[in-house]
């Protein structure tokens, strides 16, 4: 029977959850890197026992650790990420030049292809690619290079690359999304890049339809239609079905478009999950119930789902890579809260169940469905 | 040897517990220290100094002999307490609460 292996990023620490395909116990470890936040986790989809982890603190900065054996055990590789060349400045948040800096690493996405190719989202928002297993790093600059770059600008949480796509049909095709400049493409490995927010709309900009400044907060796609992509923006729900060249609007009939997570079905490419958050202050759920959205026809029209989650007091964020879905035949959905609770759906979001309930705050979510 | 107090996460990455002694070749300074201690537990690069600059991290400090070296010059001698293994050059992380 099929196993399935949650990774949890915190505020201090990682955590790792196991169950067999029922998904009825778990069993936790953790937590690892005790105290570090821990931004993200991800294994290889080649090795599934390959996992990379981008450990950091405001006080020691960036460590990336690696597991050969499943999160059992760990080794700290390279934490060298060197902008390519002279860095040059993006926008501060009052418009002026800042220099590049680097921060941290908020996402690993293993390859497709080759377990030790890996590449790195990171802030101030850069894209960087190991073909050692994360000993070593170099930027993909032509990202940062395009000509947009020097108008990108930080959101509240910093200027994060945050999310990396890896287009299962076409190995040279990769998607990224940055806070706040947006989506972009790259159809040749990495080495250029073209913005895609065709479509987008965006008040808090001076030009709200402007080539880049736009707060993408993450995107997702179904591997079996990799050029339809769903989008959860600051506001906004949004779609495209030519792989970014043109975005169109499906919130719907959401309660509130915005929110951070936004996920698709494992076996159902037009079934999407978001969870809408009530904003701009406030930054947790509406009405203090706690809610998943889903649509099964692409958007517009969404449903509650609420079996087994908080309907009252709920005062909980979930951030944007906090979100994640296996393989299992009947597809299974989590995610983790800001008040440290790790929910889990074995039924495609039908009914909830708590798998740990006092974590740190989730930084993010990431599921192995292993055989 | 030189006598070294790292903060309680450097020691869990650098897997080492209490105080760590390190051979350094005279004259030792905050530079040749942290030279030979990085060539000694690589995994600390760019955790106490930035990758590039190799200039001290903010919220880090260093102390020893009850007094602040943090901005003494990075190629200036250590005391010669420290020298002579009597007092332990300490890395302290800012105290943060909450």
């Amino acid at each position: 029977m099929s196993r399935v292996r949650v990774l949890a990023g915190t505020r201090k620490g990682a955590f790792i959850l196991e169950s067999d395909g029922k998904r009825n116990t778990w069993k936790i470890s953790g937590p690892h890197f005790a105290g570090w936040e821990i931004y993200h986790l991800k294994g290889s989809p080649l090795d599934p026992n390959r996992i990379y982890a981008s450990q950091s603190s405001s006080w020691f900065g960036q460590v990336v650790q690696r597991s050969s054996d499943g999160g059992k055990t760990w080794e700290a590789v390279g934490n060298k990420f060197a902008y390519d060349g002279v860095p040059g400045t993006h926008q501060w948040y009052d418009g002026t030049p800042h220099p590049w800096e680097f921060k941290r690493v908020w996402h690993f996405e293993p390859s497709l292809t080759d377990p030790d190719t890996v590449y790195a989202g990171v802030e101030d928002a850069a894209m960087f690619k190991s073909t050692d297993g994360g000993q070593t790093w170099a930027e993909l600059s032509g990202l940062r290079g395009h000509g947009t770059g020097p108008h990108w600008a930080p959101g509240a949480g910093g200027m994060c690359l945050h999310t990396i796509l890896l287009d299962p049909k076409d190995p040279k095709r990769m998607f990224i999304a940055i806070s706040a400049a947006g989506a972009f493409r790259t159809d040749d490995g990495g080495a250029t890049w073209k913005p895609i927010n065709q479509g987008l709309r965006s008040q808090h900009i001076p030009d709200p339809t402007a080539e880049v400044g736009h707060c993408v907060h993450r995107i997702a796609l179904h591997k079996s239609k990799p050029k339809t992509l769903f989008m959860q923006k600051h506001w906004d729900v949004m779609r495209t079905d030519d792989a970014g060249d043109s975005w169109r609007e499906i919130s719907g009939d959401l309660p509130t478009d915005f929110g951070f997570v936004i996920d698709v079905h494992a076996h159902e490419p037009e079934t999407v999950y978001v969870i809408p958050i009530k904003s701009d202050s406030e930054h947790y759920v509406p009405d203090g119930k706690l809610r998943v959205y889903r649509s099964k026809v692409g958007g517009n029209e969404w449903e509650p789902l609420a079996k087994g989650l908080p309907q009252e007091n709920c005062y909980v964020n979930i951030l944007r890579d906090a979100m994640a879905v296996d393989t299992l035949d009947q597809c299974g959905v989590y995610f983790g809260t800001t008040g440290g609770q790790l929910y889990a759906s074995a039924d495609a979001g039908d009914s909830w169940t708590a798998i740990a309930r006092d974590l740190p705050a989730v930084l993010s979510v990431e599921v192995q469905t292993l055989p | 040897m030189i006598r070294v107090v790292l903060p309680a996460n450097l020691c869990t990455l650098a897997r080492v517990e209490g105080e760590v002694t390190i051979a350094v070749a005279s004259p030792v300074s905050q530079r040749t220290l942290l030279d030979a201690l990085e060539a000694r537990y690589p995994m600390l690069e760019g955790t106490i100094r930035d990758h590039g600059t190799k200039k001290r991290r903010a919220f880090l400090r260093y102390f020893a002999c009850e007094r602040d070296l943090s901005i003494e010059p990075p190629d200036a001698e250590l005391p010669p307490a420290v020298l002579e293994g009597k007092e332990p050059f300490m890395v302290v992380g800012a105290i943060a609460g909450g």
